[in-house]
């Protein structure tokens, strides 16, 4: 048996099991990687594409979300995980507890002063291709808690985010839609220019000196990491 | 009873005299609230008159701090009640020059408030003498000036650091006897259940101490609370302190406070409505906890999880045609609620009583697929114990304390809505431990069911020209100046509080929120003493926190 006759001779076949293992040492595709379109395409099927845009088809259809939750919105990401909703259809719903082993990261909440260098570690530690949404009003201003003094007044001044979902929180199905979205994009090539500065994560010592700085210079050490928030020219 | 609207009933008169002569001449003069009756006293006397109240009247419960700026001075609030009967209050008034606001600490009476007070030093910049370690709880510890104080500029730059994870491990050798090793839980991992970090230190595989480090989701709600009006700009924020769908129970809390502050008389129908919106949110909260629960404990991420999502979904389907959004209702209104039950009436009902009457077997696929597990009962039976004693003295309210066998249930004792017109029981424990709350949880869903189905009953014996579901409210709200009000409800983690002081414009003076979950997790430190790792976790589940109530 090799791997160019049809697969349906498998359904009618009684021929003990060694047949198989002998199969699957021959030439070619296993008969178990076959498939109804390997054989729309005939027997030693091949497809000419530009590398690019098949790489970035694979990425679209396999990404690997962070378990990331930080506020209300992450109680209806739980949903859009979970039962009913179940992103996992689209090829979008590992949630992987690891940045490293994550492709996207949802934003899910506000984010305040003590949680942005640490959104910015997460961030970090991603490998590249890395993608971001950005889930909820919070998430693009801050949202109902805008004018906080805690509060940073949107994701996108600490980390550059391709897909915004607006909503306080978004339902799941608006979530799913921005999903897709970032997997057309992404099958597309396309990408977020970033177009806030963002805070940045910098060494003590690289702040430029001013009264602040000068006034914290007893407590920090000059090559812990800080960010600095400038609250008066936030948006 | 007969109690005339202004006149205090007799037995109160006698208890507020009771209190005079027992506090003598520490009490500097009377500064009653709406609530409780309150005493004034010297910073210097806080420790003396607290253990009074405690050891000699029975003040067990320190419910909440309130710290506030006046324009000539700080000021202290102990809220202070009892577990027996949570009515019986009175608050201590301690006021602080403005430029020396030092005051002793509460906290060698009641453990609860070594936090309450870091809370009002972090935000207002009181100071507390004898507190064990004042430090900055919520902000970050490079923060600059305090924000609700008076004199805080919110324009000024601050810089926080990212310090790298400090390893005791090493500094720890130094001492041959010591060989403790660090480990921290988050601020990003997911058996936190948000941004919680805890610091903790293993000694072999033990825990000899650990720190749980909040405030990465501080998102000011109380001065939010305090730039709204009354009338509609604050109700949309409860939602998004416990956002687990437990939004109608904490709306019911501001509601509470703002009418008894501002006397307004809710009708009966509308309160029948609030009784059934928030007790439907009580059973998604609480299958929320025990879905991630099951996921902490024994990692099942496919089956338990899921069937409680699915059940979330009905309900969250219920509550969507009754309010009109999935998780953050915005429903109640000052006064009432902000619209009658959806037409038609018969599919809602319908809708709502087919889920309560598959409720049962659910309830039992829970106790078949994890009460009953083997491996469920090995990581929750005698882990994670906490002494009713201890629950009282880290003023741990809802399942957690009930869950210890401390019977404190505000809806029926302290009652409120429509909870004294129907038949329900309080679940109690006696376990103390992680299953007993797990219990404690899945008993209240059944009870609340049953409440929910009585108020379908009644609401659909409702005559039709009746339906009234606001108070006539004026538009705009302006309580009396220098009014105070503190008002708890039982919100599915506790007691859930908000004191009002009003300041004769229609906006707050002071608007603090008392969050059942920031006490409860102050007893973690307790419950995983000297246990493993794995049963640090599973505490952490069973206390069911949420970093935005938490954190605030």
């Amino acid at each position: 048996m090799s791997s160019d006759e049809p697969r349906q001779t498998i359904h009618g076949s009684t021929a003990p099991s060694t047949d198989t293992r002998e199969a699957r040492m021959g030439e070619g595709a296993d008969d178990r990687f076959n498939s109804k379109l390997r054989e729309a395409f005939g027997t030693s099927p091949f497809i000419l594409t530009k590398f690019d845009q098949f790489m970035n088809w694979v990425r679209g259809n396999s990404m690997f979300m962070l378990q990331f939750g930080i506020a209300c919105c992450s109680i209806e990401m739980i949903h859009t995980y979970a039962i009913k909703h179940d992103v996992d259809r689209y090829g979008a719903g590992v949630p992987r507890a690891s940045p490293r082993q994550a492709d996207v990261m949802i934003v899910p909440g506000t984010i305040v002063s003590k949680f942005g260098p640490r959104m910015k570690r997460v961030y970090d530690q991603m490998p590249e291709p890395k993608f971001v949404v950005g889930m909820g009003s919070c998430t693009i201003s801050g949202g109902p808690f805008q004018e906080g003094y805690n509060v940073v007044k949107g994701a996108e001044e600490i980390i550059p985010i391709d897909i915004h979902v607006p909503g306080c929180p978004p339902r799941p199905e608006a979530l799913i839609y921005g999903i897709l979205k970032l997997q057309e994009r992404i099958q597309n090539g396309e990408s977020s220019p970033v177009v806030v500065k963002p805070y940045e994560l910098e060494e003590f010592g690289d702040l430029p000196e001013d009264e602040l700085v000068q006034k914290l210079a007893s407590e920090i050490d000059e090559d812990d990491l800080v960010m600095r928030y400038n609250w008066a020219d936030s948006p | 009873m007969s109690t005339g609207t202004e006149s205090m009933p007799e037995d109160a008169t006698d208890r507020v005299d009771e209190l005079a002569d027992l506090l003598g001449s520490r009490a500097l003069t009377r500064e009653d609230h709406v609530n409780a009756p309150g005493f004034v006293v010297n910073p210097g006397d806080v420790q003396d008159v607290l253990f009074d109240l405690r050891e000699k009247a029975g003040y067990d419960h320190c419910s909440c701090v309130t710290a506030q700026q006046y324009e000539d001075r700080f000021e202290t609030i102990y809220h202070l009640k009892k577990y027996a009967d949570p009515t019986d209050e009175v608050s201590i008034v301690v006021p602080t020059p403005l430029d020396e606001p030092v005051s002793q600490s509460a906290e060698p009476v009641y453990r609860t408030a070594d936090w309450h007070e870091r809370e009002a030093y972090d935000l207002v910049g009181i100071e507390y003498e004898d507190h064990p370690d004042l430090r900055r709880i919520l902000l970050p510890e490079t923060w600059q000036g305090h924000p609700l104080s008076a004199s805080y500029d919110q324009e000024k730059p601050q810089v926080v650091t990212l310090s790298e994870h400090a390893n005791p491990l090493e500094p720890d050798h130094e001492d041959p006897e010591s060989d403790t090793m660090f480990l921290n839980v988050g601020p990003h991992h997911p058996a936190t259940h948000g941004v919680l970090h805890v610091k903790t230190v293993l000694d072999g595989e033990t825990i000899a101490h650990i720190e749980p480090d909040i405030g990465y989701l501080h998102r000011c709600e109380e001065q939010m609370c305090q730039q709204g009006t009354y009338r509609h700009q604050i109700m949309p924020y409860p939602d998004r302190w416990d956002y687990v769908s437990s939004g109608l129970l904490n709306e019911w809390a501001y509601a509470r406070a703002i009418e008894d502050l501002a006397e307004i008389e809710v009708p009966e129908y509308a309160q029948i409505i609030r009784t059934l919106g928030s007790e439907l949110c009580r059973i998604a909260s609480h299958m929320l906890a025990l879905g991630t629960f099951a996921l902490d404990v024994y990692g099942e991420f496919t089956a338990t999880f899921m069937y409680t999502f699915r059940d979330r979904e009905l309900v969250q389907d219920i509550l969507e045609d009754l309010t009109g959004q999935r998780m953050m209702f915005n429903y109640f209104r000052v006064g009432g609620v902000a619209w009658d039950l959806p037409e038609p009436r018969e599919e809602f009902f319908e809708q709502t009583r087919d889920f309560l009457d598959e409720l049962p077997a659910k309830v039992a696929e829970y106790n078949d697929l994890i009460t009953t597990n083997e491996i469920f009962q090995t990581r929750c039976i005698d882990t994670g114990v906490l002494e009713p004693d201890v629950a009282k003295d880290y003023g741990c309210t809802g399942p957690v304390a009930r869950g210890s066998g401390v019977d404190y249930d505000l809806r029926r004792d302290d009652p409120y809505g429509y909870y004294e017109n129907l038949e329900w029981d309080v679940v109690t424990r006696d376990g103390c431990d992680n299953y007993a709350r797990v219990l404690c949880r899945m008993e209240e869903v059944e009870e609340s069911a049953k409440i929910v189905e009585q108020c379908l009953d009644v609401l659909e014996g409702w005559p039709e020209d009746d339906r009234e579901v606001q108070a006539n409210v004026p538009r705009t709200l302006k309580p009396d100046a220098d009014a105070e009000v503190y008002r708890a409800v039982e919100a599915a983690k506790g007691e859930l509080g908000i004191y009002i002081r009003s300041d004769g414009t229609d906006k707050p003076g002071r608007f603090k929120i008392r969050s059942p979950c920031f006490s409860n997790l102050q007893a973690l430190e307790e419950m995983s003493q000297g246990e493993y790792i794995p049963d640090l976790i599973a505490s952490l589940g069973s206390l069911d926190i949420v970093l935005g109530e938490v954190d605030r």
